[in-house]
């Protein structure tokens, strides 16, 4: 056995050795089933929670039922731009070509995020407001998140040479980084319609016990969903940029491809 | 420090030689916010209540339109590589282009403001508000609108993208802005969207140009 074979022997994963993208990308084949599977679990459970065990609302009746999609999809489109952004820095802080990899992979997910967050508000509000759409700020700020995934990835495709593709993509999403924390306090900050958040961590949820179980499971399915799909659209971009290397022909499935 | 000024001073003399790009972008702010009394009726009170949106978005408009200028003419015959290669800071410079961008497209708008005001009825007080929320507003356009200049150099359609890329950007210097007038229109307190405003031109003020300066260097590498 070779040097370097007993040094990475000796953890358990070689958390390095994965951001080479020849390493990460059959790691990351492997992990996609997994995650899907979860993705089923969580919302096949939180779906059965969230339509036959969680009671009708006292004020809102059935209506309220659209928050178990709303909810996490809200979150996961904040979450999902943090991330972006931070992977986005590391790539250009340590010149790493997976990190701006995951970068550009996670844009599409957030935007579908947002704009998911948008139209099932759009739902609720109708019955509930009497609006499709009102100009509040965190409806308007939530809007605004949209434009910034759209915007990072027009400026991503609009750049031919990837290296700099990466690069200005990072800066936009960082400066626009000050868009998260401006939507999630929205609610505080101005009086306005929308309404304040049900989960706090600091203090006990005012929501009926089983409502908060549904819509946790369903963030859990819709986190799980990000993951799988996130790294389903890494593996495409590895193969797209890697497409030139040797491990790349050597694949399984670019052999049976090319015949 | 030097070299700050002599940036301004080589962008302006630039714009002095050929006038007319700068002034096809006031020209563009005078003529859309003329058209909006054509477009929805010569009612006064209905002007007056749409005069400082009308008035902060047509500012945004023709900001974009004299953005592309600031860095792409010296991109594309190669002197801002030369700049980046001198050993001159690079935020310096990149500060004394937005300074340089603000006293051509920025300065003549909060000039102008009032004249636009008039046509829409606006009172004495609102004018001046108006005049002070530009003041503190257009540096921050310059200032943010020097990032999307700086990442779409010489990108395919990059003049239309920095739109899409600055616009959601500009949005709270907006909602302040105009906001700020109406407030004032309504009678209400303007002091804290004058601070919101400061808040956002001194934190505007404090990162932009280093961030532009990498987003330069990331172009011309």
């Amino acid at each position: 056995m070779t040097e370097i074979g007993t040094f990475s022997n000796n953890r358990l994963i070689n958390w390095f050795k994965l951001s080479s993208p020849s390493t990460f990308y059959p790691v990351a084949g492997k992990l996609i089933p997994i995650f899907w599977a979860l993705t089923a679990l969580f919302g096949a459970i939180g779906l059965w929670i969230s339509f036959f065990v969680a009671p009708v609302d006292a004020v809102q009746g059935q209506g309220y039922r659209i928050i178990f999609i709303h909810v996490p999809a809200s979150w996961m489109s904040m979450f999902i731009y943090i991330v972006m952004a931070v992977w986005a820095g590391v790539g250009l802080i340590f010149n790493t070509r997976l990190s701006a990899m995951m970068a550009q992979a996670l844009a599409p997910v957030g935007a579908w995020m947002a704009f998911l967050s948008l139209w099932t508000g759009a739902f609720w509000g109708k019955p509930m407001w009497g609006a499709w759409w009102v100009w509040d700020a965190r409806l308007t700020s939530e809007l605004i998140l949209l434009f910034l995934y759209l915007g990072f990835m027009a400026l991503q495709a609009s750049i031919d040479n990837p290296r700099r593709a990466d690069k200005a993509g990072a800066i936009l999403a960082l400066v626009g980084i000050v868009n998260v924390p401006i939507i999630y306090f929205s609610v505080k900050w101005w009086n306005t319609l929308h309404q304040g958040a049900s989960v706090s961590l600091t203090k006990a949820p005012a929501m009926a016990q089983t409502m908060l179980w549904g819509m946790l499971l369903m963030a859990l399915c819709f986190w799980m969903y990000s993951i799988a799909v996130g790294l389903m659209r890494v593996r495409t971009i590895i193969l797209e940029r890697e497409a030139h290397a040797d491990w790349v022909k050597r694949l399984e499935e670019i052999k049976e491809v090319n015949g | 420090m030097s070299a700050l000024f002599a940036v301004i001073h080589r962008d302006l003399l630039l714009v002095a030689r050929r006038k007319s790009e700068v002034l096809t972008a006031l020209f563009f702010f005078v003529v859309v916010t003329s058209l909006f009394p054509l477009g929805i009726g010569a009612d006064a009170t209905l002007l007056r209540k749409v005069a400082p949106g009308v008035i902060w978005v047509a500012a945004l408009l023709s900001t974009l339109l004299g953005l592309h200028r600031m860095f792409a003419t010296d991109y594309a015959d190669g002197s801002l590589e030369q700049m980046a290669l001198s050993p001159q800071s690079m935020v310096m410079i990149v500060a004394g282009k937005i300074l340089a961008h603000w006293i051509v497209c920025g300065l003549p708008l909060v000039i102008l403001a009032p004249i636009i005001g008039i046509q829409f009825d606006l009172d004495r007080t609102s004018l001046y508000v108006l005049m002070g929320t530009l003041l503190l507003g257009t540096p921050v356009l310059s200032l943010l609108g020097s990032i999307g200049a700086a990442l779409t150099l010489g990108v395919r359609g990059g003049s239309l993208l920095v739109s899409l890329l600055i616009l959601p950007l500009y949005t709270p210097v907006l909602i302040f802005g105009a906001g700020a007038v109406y407030a004032n229109s309504v009678g209400l307190d303007t002091s804290g969207h004058f601070s919101l405003l400061g808040a956002i031109f001194i934190l505007a003020l404090a990162f932009v140009p280093w961030v532009s300066a990498s987003a330069v260097k990331i172009a011309i590498e």
